[in-house]
């Protein structure tokens, strides 16, 4: 079976995303999406996380024997995540603390295993690299979605803390939404998260029931007069 | 045996990739140390200028520390660094680390400053679990509340009048939550207690301590 770019990153990006139909990583998802730049910080740090395991898995895809894979993964992907908590905490300080168990728990996210596992240790370096940057997309994206609608719900802002990330001079980047706003306790909790990803898994079932039912409905197109979608 | 040489080819497998690994480790360890470091002692010295204004001493203040235990006034069974700023070697004031034990959700880490009058220099919450949009008015950056402390001395308010509103004391609470406050309250309080009671031993002792975290 042949693999092309484009079904790589359809598929981290929106047909088999990670959090919203592997449903795989759920705890930094739901702990760390309370404002926009803690989603984003994490979402990054595990895509980095996600290109480098994957380029390397693949990379001594053909000198690990099956029966030594697991360790050997876990081994490299536990190395990379910590480079990667020394690098934050390097060069990006405060978001090293707000992220905070959040950071070395990459390892045990299932997605980045998940991903050595099934995709990068049958595939060649270059797909197995943009395969950990699509999945890593995708779960960035859905930690900025999920980011953006508890911190505006929650607090009425957005980007709130963008210094922490972009140095002092990003405090522009910081919008309130609603003024005056008193502010909404469930949706920073972490009852808010789970709500907030079962609507946006409910949101994607149906955007793709939609466009499944229009594909239906344009092949036979001769047969029916009007084929207008209705629900 | 090929089952002795397979074995002992996969374990040779495994150890080279545990020495790569390692080997990784060790490399970003050390080029990021330097600014790992930097960033930590930075983050000490904000946390502690936030309590003591930096143009108030003239010494080297990490440098010139104590380790102090004491369960009943500190709210910690561990031993806590005092730091002591002086200027022209006479004392300016201390900064230590304290726990409000009862918090709403835990206990409340906050690095108290005092003056070597006993008068507060001031008080930061350096790490709390209370209800997000709640309780964490105490934080600095959210709401003014944690500056009422500023320049309260034992005697300032009276001993009876140390606590929230709630319980006839001079300290504001907020709605929906009096437990966080009356934590905190109190443990500022005993903090001054504690200063009082050892004033001459910490600014005299010499130095023990090794930093905000035990690391230098």
């Amino acid at each position: 079976m042949e693999i092309n770019s484009r079904e790589i990153l359809n598929e981290g990006l929106w047909r088999n995303n990670t959090s919203l139909v592997q449903v795989l990583g759920l705890c930094p998802l739901l702990a760390v999406s309370n404002s926009v730049v803690n989603g984003l910080g994490l979402g990054l740090a595990t895509m980095l996380v996600l290109i480098a395991s994957n380029a390397s898995v693949s990379l001594i895809r053909h000198v690990v024997r099956p029966e030594l894979r697991i360790p050997i993964f876990v081994l490299v992907i536990a190395s990379l995540v910590t480079a990667v908590e020394l690098a934050v905490k390097a060069f990006l300080y405060d978001l090293y603390l707000v992220l905070g168990i959040f950071l070395p728990l990459i390892v045990t996210n299932c997605v980045v295993i998940a991903r050595a596992e099934s995709f990068a240790s049958k595939n060649n370096v270059g797909h197995s690299a943009l395969d950990g940057l699509a999945m890593g997309l995708g779960f960035t994206a859905v930690l900025l979605v999920l980011g953006a609608i508890r911190e505006v719900l929650g607090r009425g802002t957005l980007m709130d803390q963008a210094d922490l990330m972009f140095g002092a001079s990003a405090q522009w980047m910081t919008v309130t939404v609603l003024h005056d706003y008193r502010g909404f306790l469930l949706a920073i909790l972490p009852p808010g998260a789970f709500i907030g990803l079962g609507l946006l898994i409910a949101v994607k079932n149906v955007i793709d029931h939609r466009q499944k039912s229009t594909a239906r409905q344009a092949v036979p197109a001769p047969s029916q007069p009007s084929p207008v979608a209705s629900d | 045996m090929t089952l002795t040489r397979h074995m002992l080819r996969s374990a040779l497998l495994l150890g080279l990739f545990a020495v790569a690994g390692t080997g990784l480790v060790a490399f970003t360890y050390l080029g990021t140390k330097d600014e790992v470091d930097a960033a930590d002692r930075a983050y000490q010295l904000r946390s502690l200028n936030a309590v003591i204004k930096p143009e108030l001493y003239d010494n080297d203040i990490f440098a010139d520390a104590i380790e102090v235990t004491s369960p009943d006034l500190l709210g910690s069974e561990t031993p806590t660094p005092v730091f002591r700023a002086r200027r022209g070697g006479q004392p300016v004031a201390v900064a230590f680390i304290c726990t409000a034990p009862n918090g709403y959700a835990g206990p409340i880490k906050l690095l108290v400053g005092i003056y070597e009058n006993g008068n507060l220099a001031g008080v930061r919450v350096l790490a709390h679990k209370e209800t997000p949009g709640l309780g964490d008015f105490i934080e600095e950056r959210r709401s003014p509340w944690i500056t009422a402390f500023d320049n309260r001395s034992l005697t300032d308010p009276e001993p009876k009048f140390w606590g929230v509103r709630r319980d006839g004391g001079k300290f504001d609470q907020f709605t929906g939550a009096t437990i966080t406050p009356r934590a905190v309250v109190k443990a500022v309080h005993n903090a001054l207690k504690f200063y009082a009671q050892n004033k001459e031993r910490l600014f005299s002792s010499p130095n023990t301590s090794e930093g905000l975290n035990g690391n230098k």
